[in-house]
């Protein structure tokens, strides 16, 4: 699929280039309200560059475990009709998107 | 016999093993105060009347032929975000309307297996975003005590539903603070347990590293015999901690000596409603009396617990609502390219906050921004941690308010996005540090709102919680008090 964003703006907060890389539609009126709102909360995200973060190590888990792996084995899970069933569009077992090739 | 509706879970129980009762009439009972009063009050989004009495049905013939399970016939409702076989799973959401689930989540089937009766979804914030119901595509629940006022969020219906006895008890989530706020504001009891105790398989995610399924109940007693059903280890959550799963309800009915409780200066600071802060620092006089000594311990990270929470929730958020994109399940815009389909899609099926959480977290996480934004917010969330560690070498449980404020009023905060964030200061911190939390009822306002405090511990340390939560209950009255409904015709 060719990319359609635009350029990356050089700085500061563009919501409608972040709405374009999270594949969500803006109406002109909802861009200008979260542009003011979302400018602002940043503005008090901002905090965080106030904190002396040297040395640590970022924290990921709530509560840090290894990494478990399972046995390869087949299981059952939820059939095939039950997973198609909530689809807006199936057919043939398959679900069905508009063209993805010109 | 007081009503049965007003029964809690454990009594519940007690007078259907004795007989007294049956699940069918407990659960008729249930459907007609609901609908008395769920009118006015809008905790359920979806009840299966008939599926709930073939379970009722299914649960006292269980009885009949001798059997027990520990929540035999017992309605208990959940949050409009748990996968309930054959039964819809907004998650308050557009986006997932006419959505049927195809499979049961790991604590539902946990609960049937106990006995319980799964008889409803709750209201909530649209996919656990929020404070106060106000983000629910299906409209606000309104709090019982008085329904100008929100009753919290996001498990709003939750809390709901339990102080105004149309439930007997739920089941909710907790990502920042989205249980245990609404018990808090309806004066309830909420647990946020450790991080890993409770399987999320077939539980909607907003933020994987933060998201903990807890339960809301009418007293400490049935937080206890929810926890012991629904803990433990399940292989298809890959979070879910291998650690054995304790009787709760043995920390019940111990008095506190030889317990010493922190109170972090930092919670009582500016900000705090007076008459909260009056009501906890009486409730902390009454752990001291029970035997309890009380210490005080600062927590410097504080003021940077809902930058580090907004930041590495809404991130997470965006990453995992991509999933909402049109084409396996929920809503679908037609169009004619799939980047089309997704964005008129998504920009249908999303509210407002929902939208705003995904974009702040996409940008955070967007390829510039991602070092100064998300990774530093995993550094301060390890300090914020690290400053939980310090505080619990010299106590074994923090008293905080569970709220800064009691309830307020519908429309106070729906208009700027950053006070409503900052509702979850006293709770976000609990899900960054890894630790678990209980909110139990402590008073009221003057205008007769109810106040949380919240009990806070080191991850698995749940029986503490229990044990401070429960023996606190059982030298006052709170929760037992009852707000007065009007019938709704």
């Amino acid at each position: 699929m060719r990319m359609t964003d635009s350029a990356r703006p050089s700085d500061g907060f563009d919501v409608a280039y972040v709405a374009r890389l999270a594949r969500l539609h803006l109406e002109e009126n909802e861009r200008a309200q979260l542009q003011g709102q979302l400018e602002q909360i940043l503005s008090y995200v901002d905090a965080l560059k106030e904190a002396d973060v040297s040395g640590l190590a970022p924290m990921i888990q709530a509560v840090e475990t290894e990494n478990v792996l399972r046995s390869d084995e087949v299981s059952p899970g939820v059939d095939r009709e039950a997973a198609l069933a909530n689809a807006p569009e199936h057919r043939l077992g398959l679900f069905i998107v508009p063209r993805i090739l010109e | 016999m007081a009503a049965l509706t007003e029964l809690t879970v454990s009594e519940a129980v007690r007078v259907l093993s004795e007989g007294g009762t049956t699940s069918t009439s407990l659960l008729e009972a249930l459907l007609q105060r609901i609908d008395q009063h769920d009118g006015a009050i809008h905790a359920y989004v979806s009840i299966d009347r008939e599926d709930a009495m073939r379970q009722a049905e299914a649960a006292d013939a269980r009885r009949k032929r001798g059997e027990s399970a520990p929540l035999l016939g017992v309605p208990i409702a959940v949050k409009d975000l748990f996968n309930v076989k054959g039964q819809p799973c907004t998650c308050g959401s557009r986006m997932l309307e006419g959505y049927i689930a195809p499979f049961d989540a790991t604590v539902i089937t946990r609960l049937r297996e106990a006995g319980a009766v799964i008889v409803g979804r709750l209201n909530m914030d649209e996919f656990a975003m929020g404070s106060s119901t106000e983000n629910s595509a299906w409209g606000p629940s309104r709090n019982p005590w008085n329904t100008d006022c929100v009753p919290g969020g996001s498990s709003g219906g939750n809390a709901a539903a339990v102080a105004a006895d149309i439930a007997f008890a739920s089941l909710g989530t907790d990502t920042g603070g989205s249980v245990r706020q609404p018990a808090s504001f309806c004066g309830c009891v909420g647990l946020k347990p450790t991080y890993g105790r409770i399987s999320r398989y077939g539980v909607v995610a907003y933020a994987s590293s933060l998201d903990q399924v807890g339960p809301v109940t009418k007293d400490v007693r049935d937080t206890a015999l929810l926890m012991n059903v629904m803990s433990g280890l399940d292989l298809r959550d890959s979070t879910s901690l291998n650690v054995p799963t304790p009787d709760f309800t043995t920390a019940l009915g111990r008095d506190l000596r030889g317990l010493r409780l922190g109170l972090p200066s930092e919670y009582f600071g500016a900000g705090l409603d007076p008459e909260v802060e009056r009501a906890v620092r009486a409730a902390t006089d009454v752990c001291r009396s029970l035997g309890a000594e009380i210490v005080s311990v600062s927590l410097p990270q504080t003021k940077f617990a809902i930058p580090t929470y907004y930041v590495i929730a809404t991130a997470e958020a965006s990453a995992n609502l991509a999933r909402f994109d049109g084409i396996r399940y929920g809503a679908r815009v037609k169009a004619d390219s799939p980047l089309e389909l997704y964005e008129q899609t998504r920009a249908r099926g999303f509210g407002s906050e929902v939208k705003r959480r995904i974009i702040l977290g996409t940008y955070v996480l967007s390829s510039g921004y991602y070092d100064a934004y998300y990774l530093r917010a995993q550094k301060v969330r390890r300090w914020i941690r690290a400053g939980f560690d310090d505080a619990f070498r010299s106590c074994d449980a923090l008293l905080t308010p569970t709220a800064p404020t009691p309830a307020f009023r519908f429309g106070e905060k729906s208009a700027d996005p950053l006070q409503m964030y900052l509702s979850d200061i006293f709770t976000a911190t609990v899900n960054l540090a890894g630790g678990c939390a209980l909110s139990v009822p402590c008073g009221f306002s003057a205008t007769g709102m109810p106040i949380g405090m919240q009990v806070i511990g080191p991850a698995l340390a749940e029986e503490t919680l229990l044990r401070v939560g429960h023996a606190y209950e059982q030298a006052t009255d709170w929760h037992l008090r009852r707000p007065q409904l009007k019938a709704s015709v």
